[in-house]
């Protein structure tokens, strides 16, 4: 097999076991083992770490309690007191993206969260169940969301529409930010690196660069993870409390 | 482009909804309660540490001011023994004052008494003494003894003379 040294190439998905159900295919690739791999080291981080519990916590204890603190304070920041039944959701997409984007930084791994299916599944998914909650929560008068409160009416014919596109591409955004910010950047990573054989002696240029940019990579796991959570609290906090 | 290939799309949707779902369950179930549990007992422990705290300190404080009162009150009582001592003594010695003074007074009074008489008696005794010296004196100027009722007379007059 010949290898394929294009930057594109480490995005490919390899079936590793294949498997059909019929016409399904739920082949099990790099894309599954990864997010079996997050689930598993995710787990494993929180549950040893909280294995013994202890009331002064150990530097692991500390760690998996300051992610809890971390995101609670969040959801608490941006939703209030209402949010804390959806904690748990959203403390799993948190720690679900974060350890994703962080084990797609291990030399050879493959990052799930640089697929558009993937971001947009989970954005489109969120999506639907903040449009539930706040459906079940004020009934028809959501729908007073696209028309916000103090406008003249004159203005409404502009606004609603405006109101409700911005509405409808909320899982875009928020699905193609991700996306594009782990494809960018492993993009980038693959180019330089490619530089480092072919430049010779001078190859040390782009080798300082592509460590300045791990650094940056991992800032940006930890910034994406952040900002796709945050904004997850945001459009709870809307469905909850409209405007 | 890999992310466009539509073919990786199903399986990719399919494990990313098992994974997420089992690891929601493991969040929701285990991870959640277990941090959430740790956090609110230490939260719990260190109010019940404050509120011990308070008490120790308010008990500290109640030490404080029964001792300060204790002290306040062995004070007073320490006074009130002081000036009650003081003024038996006071008594006890005006009481032994007045006694001496009384005895002495008695004393004197007995002396004046005593002077007194011894006056009296020296007065008493001094026309007797005088009428014997003039009788005396008459009988070596004149040889003879003069009438004593005379003398007596002559001695009293003379007496009277002079007191006047």
């Amino acid at each position: 097999m010949a290898e394929n040294h294009s930057p594109l190439a480490q995005f490919e998905i390899k079936t590793l076991v294949p498997l059909k159900f019929g016409e399904l295919d739920a082949s099990f690739t790099n894309s599954s083992l990864l997010m079996v791999a997050t689930v598993v080291v995710v787990s494993a981080f929180l549950i040893l770490g909280m294995r013994r519990a202890a009331l002064v916590p150990g530097r692991w204890q500390s760690m998996a309690e300051l992610s809890y603190v971390f995101i609670a304070n969040l959801l608490k920041d941006t939703v209030g007191s209402e949010g804390r039944p959806y904690f748990p959701f959203i403390f799993t997409v948190f720690m679900f993206v974060l350890f994703g984007n962080l084990l797609g930084m291990v030399p050879y791994s493959f990052t799930f969260t640089s697929h558009i299916v993937v971001t947009f599944t989970m954005a489109a998914v969120i999506f639907v169940g903040v449009t539930a909650i706040a459906i079940a929560k004020h009934g028809l008068h959501f729908f007073s969301f696209f028309m916000p409160p103090g406008v003249p009416l004159l203005m409404a014919p502009l606004l609603i529409p405006i109101e409700i596109i911005s509405y409808l591409s909320r899982p875009i955004s928020l699905s193609v930010r991700l996306f594009a910010n782990m494809l960018a950047g492993h993009t980038l990573l693959k180019v330089f690196a490619g530089f480092i054989i072919s430049l010779g002696v001078f190859g040390v240029a782009p080798w300082l660069f592509v460590v300045a940019l791990t650094g940056l990579e991992i800032v940006i796991a930890f910034l994406q993870a952040f900002v796709f959570t945050i904004l997850t609290c945001l459009y709870l906090n809307d469905a909850l409390h409209l405007h | 482009m890999p992310q466009l290939d539509f073919a990786t799309y199903v399986p990719q949707i399919i494990w990313l909804v098992i994974t997420f779902t089992a690891m929601f369950l493991v969040m929701w179930k285990v991870c959640v309660p277990r941090i959430g549990g740790a956090l609110e007992a230490r939260q719990k422990k260190v109010e019940q540490n404050l509120e011990r705290a308070a008490e120790l300190k308010t008990e500290a404080e109640a030490a404080i001011a029964a001792y300060e009162k204790a002290l306040a009150d062995a004070r007073a009582t320490a006074h009130e023994e002081i000036v009650k001592v003081q003024a038996d003594l006071k008594a006890r010695q005006d009481a032994e004052e007045a006694k001496l003074s009384a005895a002495l007074q008695a004393r004197v009074k007995e002396g004046e008494g005593a002077i007194d008489k011894a006056l009296k008696d020296a007065l008493a005794s001094l026309d007797a003494m005088a009428t014997e010296v003039a009788t005396a004196a008459c009988e070596r100027l004149i040889g003879e003894a003069p009438d004593a009722k005379a003398v007596e007379k002559a001695v009293t007059a003379a007496a009277k003379a002079r007191s006047a």
